[in-house]
């Protein structure tokens, strides 16, 4: 049964290209060992960080296990809070990941929709959606996520930043990554709307809409696909970067780049593990997805193909 | 040809009067500013008088009016939380972060377009190899990773360069620089190598792509036929075009690093704008938060504006497509 699934995605061509490439089957592998694991936090992380009768103060700053005073029970060493390092950066990978698959998740449908109906209506609509891509395209996206963030803070009242925190992000950062998904899906919607099918289907009387995202939108996705694959890298690490600059993730749930953040105070005072190992994590997660998003764009573009 | 200047020009406009609306909206209808003036004790005369002198009983256009030309004048108000002019504050804080950023892209383009000459010339070789993949980590690297990981090396392990503030600095009128004493340009090392890492890795693979086309043309092909040297054909002929692109994206990179400035400053904490943004962020300041929204997109707008000015007078395809439409 499996066997021959794996057959069927190998006789693909996306799939043969995979099979054949080292570094996507690496890449994919460990952004998925990173994926069950922040998934499955409850069951492989040792300790519940967040349970306070898990931390105990007199366990704070021990090194990792190798070096000179390091403690078996704490692989990884621990915190400042005597928070088992190991069991933080898990869950706080999680945090990462889900602030990352939800912001461009929202950051594709609303640039795929503004794209696609762009694209297919044309006019003076399309005009205005693309010249405000271009206007967002000169904002670099960690300056945007920035400023939407600080609005954000600016108008939701301070006891209720930190339950909102997460929410709001995931706007920010949405909100700076729509207009790559605007522009490649209009341009490949201009492509496709000239094709017999979609005249075909204006004849036999389907509605636009219909058209539009069942039967344009299924032949555009695999470069909408490259687009998030990269994305995602991108908004993880503006993610942990906004979470670096402390107006983030709130420390009481911390992702990567809280963990970071507070990691860096120690690093003065020899305690650099507190930093080191959710960066190192960090850049492995991202440098994964990226590697992945570059394989796609090769293994996807027909004119790529190996000389 | 004026026509396509005065269209830019429109565009840009536009911008602003966009970013000014949101900025303005922002200091009006987020918290009352009264509140922030005075204390509890005020009474209800008072805060009247303050709301006529602030004009906050005007109708809403005449409002942002004033509040239009009170920014182009220079004059954002008082920080909230510093209960300084604005203006003041980031008159001091300019000069740190022009330093740096104008370092950085120095350092960007000068060490990008090196490495992507020699990557684009050298294909398939064990050097080009390293570069390729190291630019391509330098991508998944969060700029302020970069920054912590020099700042453990040259501080903390080899303690041979300052982690943070910019040294000593001089005063030349208006601009304080630290370009002039060595404690200064030893405080500049860290961050502008930092700043430029990302910025670097981009140029490296632009200058790289666009030598290999270039190699591949006909031209350089009818030079190497007749015989002349491969050093000639490839510093002399093929760079020169393959530096164009490099000019314009030059004045995009200005515009992210000073975006990316702002990581940058938090970590080696760099006594710039950037800085001074983020604490506004974090505290809530409106006035310098919407002073800087609104500054960025001017220098923004400009480096589009000048970009696409250039691009016209470059590359005649946009000349040929505006003259005829």
């Amino acid at each position: 049964m499996i066997g021959k699934m794996i057959n069927k995605i190998y006789d693909t061509d996306i799939g043969y290209s995979f099979f054949n490439s080292k570094i996507a089957i690496i890449s994919s592998s460990i952004f998925l060992i990173i994926f069950l694991c922040s998934f499955l936090a409850e069951i492989v992380a040792p300790y519940d960080p967040f349970d306070p009768l898990n931390i105990s103060l007199m366990d704070a700053f021990i090194p990792p296990v190798w070096s000179e005073g390091g403690n078996a029970n704490f692989f990884l060493g621990t915190d400042q809070q005597g928070r088992d390092m190991f069991s933080t950066m898990i869950y706080g990978s999680r945090i990462s990941l889900i602030v990352g698959f939800s912001s461009i998740i929202f950051a594709m449908i609303l640039g795929v929709s503004l794209g696609i109906t762009a694209g297919y209506i044309g006019g003076r609509y399309e005009t205005i959606v693309m010249r405000l891509t271009d206007v967002q395209l000169t904002i670099p996206s960690i300056l945007m996520a920035l400023l939407v963030d600080g609005i954000a803070r600016a108008i939701i009242s301070k006891s209720m930043h930190d339950e909102m925190a997460i929410y709001v992000l995931i706007f920010a950062i949405g909100i700076s990554e729509w207009p790559q998904f605007a522009r490649v899906t209009r341009a490949s919607t201009l492509v496709e709307k000239n094709k017999e099918y979609i005249s075909a289907s204006k004849i036999i009387g389907l509605s636009n809409i219909l058209i539009m995202f069942k039967h344009i939108l299924p032949n555009i996705l695999r470069p909408i696909l490259v687009i998030a694959t990269i994305g995602l890298a991108l908004a993880i690490i503006t993610e942990s970067t906004l979470s670096f600059l402390g107006v983030g993730i709130p420390p009481t749930t911390p992702s990567l780049g809280t963990l970071i953040r507070f990691g860096n105070n120690f690093l003065f005072s020899g305690e650099w593990w507190i930093t080191f190992f959710p960066a190192i994590f960090l850049v492995i997660l991202a440098l994964s997805i990226n590697l992945l998003g570059d394989w796609m764009r090769d293994a996807l573009n027909p004119k790529l193909k190996k000389r | 040809m004026l026509n396509y200047f005065l269209k830019r020009f429109l565009q840009s406009v536009l911008v602003m009067i966009i970013v000014a609306f949101v900025s303005f909206s922002l200091f009006n209808f987020v918290g009352d500013p009264v509140n922030n003036m005075v204390g509890q004790e005020a009474s209800d005369e008072r805060r009247e008088e303050i709301r006529d002198k602030l004009g906050i009983n005007d109708p809403i256009y005449i409002q942002f009016f004033n509040f239009v030309g009170n920014s182009v004048q220079g004059n954002f108000g008082i920080s909230y939380q510093l209960k300084r002019p604005v203006s003041v504050l980031i008159a001091e804080r300019m000069p740190a972060t022009l330093e740096l950023v104008f370092v950085s892209a120095l350092l960007a383009i000068i060490s990008g377009v090196i490495l992507g000459v020699y990557t684009g010339i050298n294909r398939d070789t064990f050097l080009s190899n390293v570069i390729l993949v190291i630019s391509l980590a330098g991508v998944s690297l969060p700029t302020f990773i970069i920054g912590i990981m020099l700042i453990y090396l040259f501080s903390v392990i080899l303690g041979v360069l300052p982690s943070f503030g910019r040294g000593e600095v001089t005063d030349i009128g208006f601009w304080s620089t630290g370009f002039l004493t060595l404690s200064g340009l030893k405080a500049l090392i860290l961050p502008s190598v930092t700043l430029s890492l990302f910025q670097m890795t981009y140029v490296i693979r632009l200058v790289r792509a666009e030598m290999m086309e270039i190699l591949q043309t006909d031209y350089i092909k009818f030079a190497k036929a007749r015989g002349i040297k491969k050093n000639i054909i490839n510093y002399k002929h093929a760079l020169k075009n393959g530096l164009i692109p490099v000019i314009t994206i030059t004045g995009i990179n200005i515009g992210t690093l000073i975006a990316f400035s702002i990581i940058t400053e938090t970590v080696f904490q760099w006594p710039g704008m950037g800085s001074l943004f983020i604490n506004a962020v974090y505290f809530v300041d409106i006035p310098i938060m919407s002073a800087y929204m609104i500054m960025v997109a001017f220098i923004f707008v400009m480096i589009n504006f000048i970009v696409d000015i250039t691009y016209y007078f470059i590359d005649p395809r946009i000349r040929i497509k505006e003259e005829n439409s």
